[in-house]
């Protein structure tokens, strides 16, 4: 019964705005003029050369650089988040004094809105700014180069990474202390302890916050556009190309380069989920012969470090996912 | 393996809800255009009621205060203001995304002088007659011109604003220079006879707004102009690959490279330039009026209140030519009411609300007999250098792809001066070649 006012709500708010967005991308509009000098108007339908002309000429070097970018500050933005919010969690896990207060402060930057902490960066990194002062030297940060990417990365971890702090700092209390007690009787080190307890058993709720993690930093726009600006190569992504043909009237332009976006979004969002998928039923699948490739490799490794993981995954997972 | 797909399902809603909000931008603005023409309907300036103006944030709280005036004379056709925000981008892309959908929420625009070409070429905005405006001769021609597309009046400049040249009148007195610089040659010899004296150690000599934004098109047009050249000529053809364009950009190209313009200064917008002028780190610096009552502040914030004087800005054989600022007031096509509209604009830009603003806000006039009021000269010791500055200034590019056309001057206008490899020549040819592709349609 309460299925189909569900499904009208998700037709209204998730496929009416990708469909129209959809139609949109196969029209152009406001281009012509006319001999009074007034644009043409309504919209002419031109098939897929909206998106023909992303890949073409200038536009095409826009582009490619753009997707170099995004997928750039992904990768980067996202493994340095990792490894920095594991350790988070992991000083937040801890029994300590003062536990509350350094579990809120991790957290501050998280609950600090993006546009906002871009501008303090911004006034961080700017000519005269703290940043130049601690390092004793004048590196424009907001000008093109390898400078900028970084201001972008040092933002964009410093931000984010108590995010993925705090869902593994959740999957960290999930596991019970008699493993940790077990292991140490056994004389495990605390390296061994980390690699083959800690991390496998809070692998799912860290891969849920990986995930949401890429999602968010391949449509990364307010930090690059605020923090370094408008049309600077060095830090252009796909989403400020959007916004930028959009922000000139020309929607049809626009809605192709959301499209792809889209496209890249989800295909990237579907590799990592197969991956994981093949992990949370990890049993399932091997007895069945011929699984995915990535699924195969995936197991291979996870066949050395030991089967307890699994069952554990699936209800965090589960959980995480929310 | 059920479990698996329904799971798969669900991250993939996942991404595809997160990808959502940037879809949502891109089909923001929907194809409403496609109504058939109605220009002529749209010209007639019939209707009076009640109106809306709508206009960034009214920072200094003197435009209520104006339209209270209004509202007391005329209760049957009372203006409410609609406050947009602050950030000039923001507020066309609200009034773009109003008149896609043909709203009539907004009567009268305030609208940046560069928006008038794409306003008026998408029927935005009302052509009005110019009989309708009975002062428009007595207001500085240069600020009327930003009104026009193709010859035909579309608004009316109520506020207007040039580039001033804020010289150090104290170090340059101590090294015996009694006038300010005229040319660009003289403010480089007046930099280097400053830095000879004690007082001058450790100044940058120049700097403006170089940072890749609208300021950069401001500047850079600026040192095109002022040394003969032009980016768009009086025919609305590019004409940037010139030898007097090349002059201009080389001496920008060559203040970055000598260091007469700091490094920094490539991330200078209007407050960093400022700043670091109020900090007594630049000899001259290139800025709009509003900075003269602030860095004029004697409660500390700045070091050089008292200490400075302005000047035209400097030219390659005499004074240079600034990049013309301000705001227009435009009729909406789909308002409502436009007789009053008309009678409302015209009396924002009486002489009397003029000076009005003037005194409690700073803003410059379009009036040009306000310039010459001994009394406001007091008050505003800049008015005679601004009144200067404004009559011959230039205004930026007018044509209908602004957007583009100015992100393709800032393009090659940051090659030329953050890359010192740039050859001024070439990036000047290419962005001819651009132009010319963005201009004629």
């Amino acid at each position: 019964m309460l299925l189909s006012p569900t499904l009208l709500v998700l037709g209204l708010v998730v496929l009416f705005p990708i469909i129209s967005a959809l139609r949109e991308s196969l029209f152009t509009s406001g281009t012509k003029l006319d001999e009074n000098g007034f644009i043409v108007k309504g919209s002419t339908f031109v098939g897929l050369d909206n998106y023909l002309d992303i890949f073409k000429g200038d536009t095409g070097d826009r582009f490619w650089n753009a997707f170099y970018n995004t997928t750039f500050f992904t990768v980067v933005c996202v493994v340095l988040e990792t490894v920095l919010g594991v350790a988070m969690a992991l000083i937040m896990h801890k029994a300590f004094k003062g536990r509350g207060i350094v579990r809120a402060s991790i957290l501050v930057p998280w609950a600090i809105p993006t546009v906002v902490s871009a501008l303090l960066w911004k006034w961080i990194f700017q000519a005269d700014g703290i940043a130049n002062q601690l390092i004793g030297t004048q590196v424009l940060w907001s000008t093109e180069g390898w400078q900028s990417k970084m201001s972008v990365i040092i933002a964009d971890t410093w931000k984010t990474a108590p995010f993925i702090g705090l869902l593994v700092l959740a999957g960290l209390q999930t596991i019970p202390a008699e493993v940790y007690e077990a292991a140490k009787v056994d004389g495990a080190s605390v390296w061994k302890t980390f690699t083959r307890i800690t991390l496998p058993l809070v692998k799912p709720a860290l891969l849920v916050a990986v995930l949401f993690r890429i999602l968010d930093t391949l449509r990364i726009f307010d930090l690059p556009f605020v923090l370094v600006g408008p049309h600077k190569d060095s830090v252009e992504t796909l989403s400020m190309l959007a916004y930028d043909e959009a922000f000139n009237t020309r929607y049809g332009p626009a809605a192709a380069y959301a499209t792809v976006l889209f496209i890249y979004v989800a295909v990237v969002a579907y590799a990592f989920v197969k991956i994981l998928g093949a992990d949370v039923i990890g049993e399932a699948r091997a007895r069945k012969p011929g699984g995915g490739g990535g699924g195969k490799r995936w197991r291979k490794k996870n066949a050395a470090k030991g089967s307890t993981d699994t069952s554990v995954g699936a209800v965090a997972v589960g959980g995480g996912g929310r | 393996m059920r479990f698996e797909r329904s799971h798969t399902r669900k991250a993939a809603f996942l991404a595809v809800a997160s990808s959502l909000a940037l879809l949502a931008t891109a089909c923001g603005g929907d194809d409403g255009s496609s109504g058939s023409g109605g220009s002529s309907s749209a010209n007639a300036l019939e209707g009076r009621g009640p109106i809306t103006l709508a206009s960034g944030k009214d920072t200094s709280g003197n435009l209520q205060n104006q339209l209270n005036a209004w509202n007391a004379a005329h209760p049957t056709e009372k203006v409410e203001l609609k406050e947009l925000p602050d950030d000039a981008d923001a507020q066309r892309q609200q009034m773009v995304q109003n008149a896609q959908n043909q709203s009539d929420a907004y009567s009268v625009l305030v609208m940046d002088v560069v928006w008038t070409s794409e306003f008026a070429a998408n029927q935005w905005i009302t052509q009005i007659p110019e009989d309708k405006v009975p002062d428009l001769g007595k207001l500085v021609p240069a600020t009327v011109e930003t009104a026009k597309y193709r010859d035909k009046l579309y608004g009316v400049p109520i506020t207007s604003d040039g580039g001033l040249l804020y010289y150090r009148k104290d170090l340059l007195t101590a090294a015996g220079i009694t006038d300010p610089p005229k040319t660009w040659d003289e403010l480089l010899a007046d930099c280097q006879k400053v830095a000879a004296t004690p007082g001058g150690k450790g100044m940058n000599c120049y700097a403006g707004q170089f940072e890749k934004y609208e300021g950069l098109t401001v500047n850079f047009s600026e040192a095109i102009n002022s040394a003969g050249g032009s980016i768009v000529d009086k025919d609305g053809k590019p004409d940037v690959d010139t030898p007097e364009a090349l002059a201009g950009a080389q001496e920008l190209q060559n203040g970055f490279k000598t260091g007469a313009i700091p490094k920094a200064a490539i991330t200078y917008k209007e407050e960093e330039s400022r700043r670091a002028f109020q900090d007594g780190k630049l000899l001259f610096l290139r800025n709009w009026p509003y900075v003269y009552s602030l860095a004029n502040k004697t409660d500390g914030s700045s070091k050089v209140a008292g200490k400075f004087a302005v000047a035209p800005l400097p030219g390659k054989s005499g004074p240079g030519v600034s990049s013309l600022g301000g705001h227009d007031y435009a009729i909406s096509s789909f308002a409502k009411n436009k007789a009053t509209a008309v009678d409302f604009i015209n009396f924002m830009a009486s002489e009397a609300q003029q000076k009005d603003n003037l005194t409690k806000t700073s803003l410059a006039p379009t009036w040009a007999s306000l310039y010459d009021d001994p009394a406001l000269a007091k008050q505003f010791p800049y008015l005679p250098q601004l009144k200067a500055s404004i009559a011959s200034a230039q205004p930026r590019p007018r044509v209908v792809k602004y957007g583009d056309v100015t992100a393709a001057i800032q393009q090659t206008a940051y090659d030329i001066l953050s890359k010192p490899a740039t050859d001024p020549k070439t990036a000047l040819a290419d962005l001819q070649t651009k132009l010319q592709s963005l201009i004629t349609q």
